[in-house]
């Protein structure tokens, strides 16, 4: 039999229904402030990149651009796995879903990887600013501001993703011990919001860091 | 009708339920956390009043007649800094809007209690944060932290003034995610939108712009930490940054900001006016969707702080009108107000002297905010005392007398005790007239040219720095009053009833103070808001 302990109502709420679309509602309106949170981020790149285009598009031919497109495939991929353990547990195939958030979450620390490898390799090719930064060109400050964007906007992105690997974690054991089940799985619900939010964000960043000097190399 | 309870003055309510340092400090319920809000605030209010009032003593004299220059700086940086962040922005929502709204729309407590509890630490971190900057030796960046001043030059502990806003902005997301949630799926059986007292809209604005705004300070914020750290470019022009783009970040957060503080309190006011004119509103629904325009508006006008700064003529054209259609949704709110007090049966209890003085102290605000938002005369008042005054006018004339008229308009409700009548009179009076005497010689005063931010000024300004600083002291003794009467009447007072002002919103309808979860049972609505004559019968029993 699944598990109903978490079936509780808490408190404040008269109806399991109203908690449910109270806790999907208050993550959506969380994504909405994600969404802010980066696009802020956005604007400054997007204002600094049409000022200055040739330096911004020197610094993005010095990124490793098959490791970001290795990574968005993966990020891509486990979104799939995301979903798909969403539906099996909604399905009550709870040892099936908790498999596939584990390759989820591997996934996620797959990413992390290459991206700290990346990490590594610029900061070796002395391209990570305050770190060493060596750039001969015509517009260094520029290119200089380039990297800053890069490492603050993946930063970022890499510390909501380390947030997400852990919400995913946390959604394994209960899924794994079938107290998340197709009774109730709003936790995982929102998990899964939260973790495709992560995703879409990173295909943004492949698009603006990796792809206008990709031509180049 | 609902059901009718009689006063009980030795039930269990949600100031007896438990006891204990921890069951406050642990608490869950929207309205301990409200009080725990209420509590920091008030330290914070008379700390950021503080350095105040040392820069008004200091003014006392051309020269400057006690600090230094340097010092000067940082006295009004702080008091900025403090006063925004950590008084204004929480004031009324976390305090009032905490303990009101989940029972104005006829619920057990907001939708996530526990985020409730955590934005509150998150705000005590942040104050703690911030305040650190002070011992340290304090930041003389001005509360708006421009760049390149605070990234390059600045000295003092910008970054740590800077982090314990980010951290405190924190609480504001959650508090408006709360309050969004609350609205949408916890309103009572029979409780639509439309039922909703005006309160629970001006609210909801608020959440929104709390939601969407906050998070751009946010990452501004953590720029100029970036750059101030590391020193690395990203708003500095010598390393191909713009500082003209930190501005445009940084005021599409602190305009919507403003709305932040204001609107909370034409919340307030539009349950007080109501309820004290025995009228239903007047054009409920102009007034309700009008809280939703300011909130839309007021993102789109953040170019007016930046006139001079070297925008473009037709960006600036298009802020100009943009900033003079704001006044539309403001003005519907004040007419309608003063339409609800026509022909009403008024009485001028103290949270109506305070709605009162809102109206007025409000529309000078806004008409001298129009006079700004006129390019040519902006030009000639840009970084003035006009600017400080008009500022002033909506963020003290405006959201402290809402913030004050909604503690005593609600007070009964908190502590479950009616405040002494003729002080709490007095001590209105004495505000309002020590407020226009501190800021209306300032609109002079910048007029004629004064500089805003400087310790020093010519000497034909003295006369009415003179007089500034003298209303500032009435002011203060008009503050220190209601703190002192209101400490006093929580134990002292006499025990309130129920519905002590006849009003008609579901928070009236219970006990004060409310018990634990606010209703003994839930509420079924079957009534608009502000229906005093339907309810006549009921309303006089209170």
């Amino acid at each position: 039999m699944a598990d109903t302990s978490h079936l509780e109502l808490r408190e404040q709420f008269s109806t399991p229904e109203q908690q449910r679309e109270s806790a999907i509602s208050g993550m959506w309106i969380f994504i909405v402030t994600e969404l802010m949170l980066f696009g802020g981020l956005f604007v400054a790149f997007t204002v600094y990149r049409l000022r200055y285009p040739a330096a911004f598009t020197r610094g993005s031919s010095e990124m490793e651009y098959w490791m970001g497109a290795l990574n968005t495939g993966i990020l891509i991929s486990s979104s799939l796995t995301m979903s798909l353990a969403e539906y099996f547990v909604a399905q009550n195939k709870s040892m099936r879903g908790a498999i596939l958030l584990l390759v989820t979450i591997l996934l996620g620390a797959a990413f992390l990887g290459i991206k700290f490898t990346e990490y590594y390799l610029h900061f070796h090719d002395h391209k990570m600013p305050a770190f060493g930064f060596e750039e001969t060109g015509p517009f260094a400050p520029q290119v200089q501001l380039f990297f800053v964007f890069y490492y603050v906007m993946t930063g970022l992105h890499s510390l909501h993703l380390l947030i997400g690997i852990g919400l995913v974690f946390f959604m394994f054991v209960p899924t794994a011990l079938r107290s998340l089940n197709a009774e109730y799985h709003t936790p995982l619900d929102n998990t899964s919001l939260y973790w495709h939010f992560i995703d879409v964000i990173w295909v943004f960043l492949f698009a603006i860091f990796y792809i206008p000097g990709a031509h180049i190399r | 009708m609902a059901t009718h309870m009689l006063p009980e003055t030795a039930a269990r309510n949600y100031l007896n339920e438990e006891d204990g340092i921890f069951s406050w400090l642990l608490t869950t319920d929207h309205k301990r956390i409200a009080l725990l809000y209420t509590f920091s605030i008030t330290l914070l209010f008379f700390l950021g009043g503080a350095f105040a009032v040392l820069m008004r003593l200091n003014l006392l004299s051309p020269h400057g007649a006690i600090v230094g220059l340097e010092t000067y700086n940082k006295l009004f940086t702080m008091h900025g800094v403090i006063m925004v962040w950590f008084f204004l922005i929480p004031s009324i929502p976390n305090t009032i809007g905490n303990f009101v709204l989940p029972m104005a729309v006829g619920a057990k407590d907001l939708a996530f209690p526990k985020l409730n509890l955590l934005s509150w630490y998150l705000f005590m971190l942040g104050a703690f944060v911030a305040i650190y900057s002070i011992f340290r030796g304090g930041v003389d960046t001005g509360w708006t932290f421009y760049t390149p001043l605070s990234t390059t030059y600045a000295m003092g502990y910008v970054v740590s003034a800077a982090m314990g806003v980010f951290i405190s902005g924190f609480s504001s997301i959650l508090t408006g995610l709360n309050f969004m949630v609350t609205i949408h799926r916890m309103r009572a059986p029979g409780m639509t939108w439309f039922r909703m007292p005006i309160f629970c809209w001006s609210m909801y604005a608020t959440s929104v712009i709390f939601v969407l705004a906050t998070p751009i300070l946010a990452i501004t914020l953590i720029l100029i930490c970036i750059e101030r750290v590391f020193r690395v470019g990203v708003f500095d022009p010598a390393l191909g940054g713009d500082p003209l783009l930190f501005q445009h970040m940084f005021w599409f957060y602190s305009h919507p900001a403003v709305y932040i503080m204001v609107l909370p309190a034409m919340a307030v006011v539009s349950e007080i006016i109501p309820t004290f004119s025995r009228k239903p509103i007047f054009g409920y629904k102009a007034v309700a969707f009008s809280s939703l325009g300011i909130a839309f508006l007021g993102f789109l006008v953040w170019g007016h702080h930046m006139f001079v700064a070297g925008i473009s003529v037709y960006s600036a054209l298009a802020f100009s009108f943009l900033s003079y259609a704001v006044a539309v949704p403001s003005a519907i709110k004040v007419f309608n107000w003063t339409a609800t007090m026509y022909h009403g049966s008024v009485s001028l209890e103290t949270p109506m002297l305070y709605a009162i003085g809102f109206i007025g102290l409000f529309t000078i605000g806004g008409m001298t905010g129009l006079m700004l938002a006129a390019l040519g005369i902006d030009v000639h008042v840009t970084d003035t005392y006009f600017v400080v005054a008009h500022f002033h006018y909506i963020m003290v004339g405006g959201a402290v007398m809402g913030f004050l008229g909604g503690i005593h308009f609600w007070w009964p409700k908190i502590s479950g005790k009616m405040y002494p009548e003729f002080l709490a009179k007095l001590s209105a009076l004495i505000i309002f007239f020590g407020f226009n005497l501190t800021f209306f010689p300032q609109f002079i005063l910048g007029y004629m040219g004064m500089n805003r931010r400087y310790g020093s000024y010519a000497p034909e300004f003295q006369n009415l720095n003179v007089l500034s600083t003298a209303g500032a002291s009435i002011l203060g003794v008009g503050y220190i009053l209601p703190l002192c009467y209101l400490i006093w009447s929580w134990k002292y007072g006499p025990v309130a009833p129920p519905n002590p002002w006849r009003a008609t919103g579901l928070e009236w309808k219970t006990n004060s103070p409310p018990p634990k979860h606010n209703f003994d049972e839930t509420p079924l609505v079957t009534w608009k808001a502000y229906e005093f004559e339907a309810q006549k019968e009921e309303l006089n029993l209170g």
